[in-house]
């Protein structure tokens, strides 16, 4: 079997700030497999973006990778040259951005950006144009030849994003990086675009991490899901299982908090009471105690690791009192 | 429109004006002199009964030789070290600031009267002075510019689909910057005109009998008691192509920046 497409190691992540280090990302570990749609869900802060940013390692300068592996199809990624590490880019990895509105270059047309991204083949205009013309096909834009010449700012957000993943897909990646593609697009468009990578996923046959905090989204698409909180992976498994049967207080706070499981209707929607901690002064034990009603004593003391096969979980309390997993408790 | 006008004429006469002009600037007859204007003689003559109007023509040649030599080198240094300055670390942007706003602090006349105490008049001095005072004034805002957009998504995005860094700004950032170039280039042609005119008029640019807006001027200036036509025929090219270029400008500005269009509606 081939080695998976994505594996990272315990990686931790440290930013440089005036106060001290600032610890980003702490052990975190997850998998692609070959050909899988990875969601990764949390909120605001949780190192979602440190993470990508460290995968197609263009961090930001203040960054320090401490400790970790990321393994790109058995090649660790952190140790590669620079020259290498950008041969990836664009080729065997690609990424689609959050906002389609300012990830095109606004000066220049459609089919010269689209033509650019192909500089490494050998392929000349003609041959440039004919597969854009395909690609902005696949991706379901009418008349792809008049989009051609158009610029950024001639088309709605939808197509723009949709001209993104054209151009992210262009060189049949191993691995699309996509960077909450569809936040900043309105519900319907959402969906169509979720649709589409679905189905484009199944033609070219790659893994997708997609980094989302619409838990609906991450629901519909992904195969499995890795819930963040903190710069640490909090619970890890089959997507439908980790929604079903949340094992993480975390987790079922998050769940219980999005608005398409509230039935009635409601002044005061569900928060997770509290806030961050500080990521400078990382408080001992488990990151996530303070918001959290079910800690026990070895909270206060004790990092939780992720334990469990298959659906992992880093809690104490879970491990302590185990949920019985138990899918025929949730009929469908 | 106005500017359109103003620089195609500008730009006619002179490059045609070995054609155009009635008479040959050098061409001496001390009969006519300090001569009003005439069907003959349309800006009059100078002290030394030369045709006024042939002498315009041809220093407007040297002028707007000047304005093309020294803004296009100035420009293309200016922009390598702008975007050298505004995409590399931050030590290189630090010294490249440094050495910008250092040669911005020297009073240009000054740095001018040095050089030519060190080389003597000539056009050629003339020229480097220029390039070398506006250097920074185009780096500056290539820097400006450039530091801007390397923040912008799309860069990030070209970075995130394996460009090079020459890749992103050859095909991205230069495009985007170079409308605002091109514009500062347009209003930066009457600023230099004025320079060289200023630096003839001082003796330190083109030497005599070679006609130039600013050597005319001087002319005038020492005969002014005699005839006021020699001053009024130096000054009026030097306002017609300071009007000209700054509303060519301004209307460049319009077509090609679409955040002032907005503002204007």
């Amino acid at each position: 079997m081939n080695p998976p497409v994505l594996d990272i190691h315990n990686l931790s992540v440290d930013y440089q700030t005036e106060l001290g280090p600032l610890h980003a990302l702490r052990d975190v570990s997850l998998l692609v497999p070959e050909g899988k749609i990875i969601g990764i869900v949390g909120e605001s802060g949780c190192g979602k973006s440190t993470l990508i940013s460290t995968i197609i390692r263009l961090l930001a300068a203040n960054a320090r990778i401490v400790d970790g592996k990321i393994l790109f199809k058995g090649d660790d990624l952190l140790g590669m040259g620079v020259d290498q590490m950008r041969a990836l880019r664009g080729d065997e990895i690609s990424m689609v951005f959050q906002d389609p509105m300012t990830s095109l270059n606004p000066v220049l047309p459609i089919g010269r950006q689209m033509s650019d991204v192909q500089h490494r083949g050998k392929a000349s205009a003609a041959e440039r144009k004919t597969r854009s013309v395909m690609m902005l096909e696949r991706v379901g834009i009418p008349d792809p030849e008049t989009q051609l010449t158009r610029y950024p700012h001639h088309l709605s957000g939808g197509m723009r994003q949709r001209v993104a993943i054209a151009m992210a897909l262009m060189t049949e990646p191993s691995l699309l990086i996509a960077d909450e593609p569809t936040t900043a697009l309105d519900a319907t468009l959402e969906v169509q675009i979720i649709h589409r990578l679905e189905q484009l996923q199944r033609d070219f046959g790659c893994s997708i991490l997609f980094i989302s905090h619409h838990l609906g989204v991450i629901a519909e698409l992904c195969h499995e899901v890795v819930v963040m909180y903190a710069g640490e992976v909090v619970e890890c498994g089959p997507t439908r299982e980790v929604f079903l049967n949340p094992r993480h207080p975390y987790t079922r706070k998050l769940l219980e908090c999005d608005p398409a499981r509230i039935a009635a209707r409601t002044k005061d929607l569900p928060v997770i009471e509290g806030g961050l901690p500080d990521l400078v002064k990382l408080p001992e034990g488990c990151i996530f105690r303070d918001r959290c009603d079910q800690s026990v004593a070895r909270c206060a003391t004790e990092r939780p690791r992720l334990s469990g096969a298959g659906h992992t979980v880093a809690c104490h309390a879970v491990v302590c009192h185990p949920v019985v997993c138990n899918l025929a408790e949730h009929p469908e | 429109m106005t500017g359109f006008v103003l620089v195609s004429v500008i730009l006619f006469v002179t490059v045609f004006a070995a054609w155009l002009a009635p008479f040959d600037p050098l061409e001496i007859n001390v009969h006519n002199r300090l001569s009003s204007p005439s069907a003959e003689h349309w800006l009059g003559t100078d002290q030394l009964g030369r045709d006024i109007f042939s002498r315009v023509l041809f220093g407007g040649q040297i002028a707007l030789k000047v304005a093309l030599v020294a803004i296009s080198v100035s420009m293309s240094i200016g922009l390598v070290l702008g975007m050298m300055a505004g995409f590399g670390p931050r030590w290189l942007d630090r010294i490249l600031v440094i050495s910008f706003d250092t040669v911005r602090s020297f009073p240009t006349i000054m740095f001018a009267l040095a050089v030519v105490a060190l080389t003597g008049p000539s056009l050629n001095t003339v020229i480097g002075v220029i390039i070398i005072t506006s250097i920074p004034v185009y780096a500056r805002v290539v820097r400006t510019q450039t530091r801007s957009l390397r923040e912008r998504d799309f860069i990030l995005a070209e970075r995130a689909m394996g460009a090079s860094t020459a890749r992103i700004l050859r095909d991205h950032i230069l495009p985007n910057i170079a409308a605002p170039l091109f514009i500062l280039a347009s209003m930066d042609v009457p600023a230099v005109v004025g320079m060289e005119a200023g630096l003839s008029f001082l003796g330190l640019g083109v030497s005599a009998p070679t006609p130039s807006w600013g050597t005319i001027l001087n002319d005038g200036y020492s005969y002014l008691r005699n005839s006021p036509w020699p001053l009024i025929a130096g000054g009026l090219p030097l306002i017609a192509v300071t009007l000209g270029f700054t509303f060519f400008g301004e209307s460049l500005r319009d077509i090609l920046d679409p955040k002032m269009r907005k503002k204007d509606q």
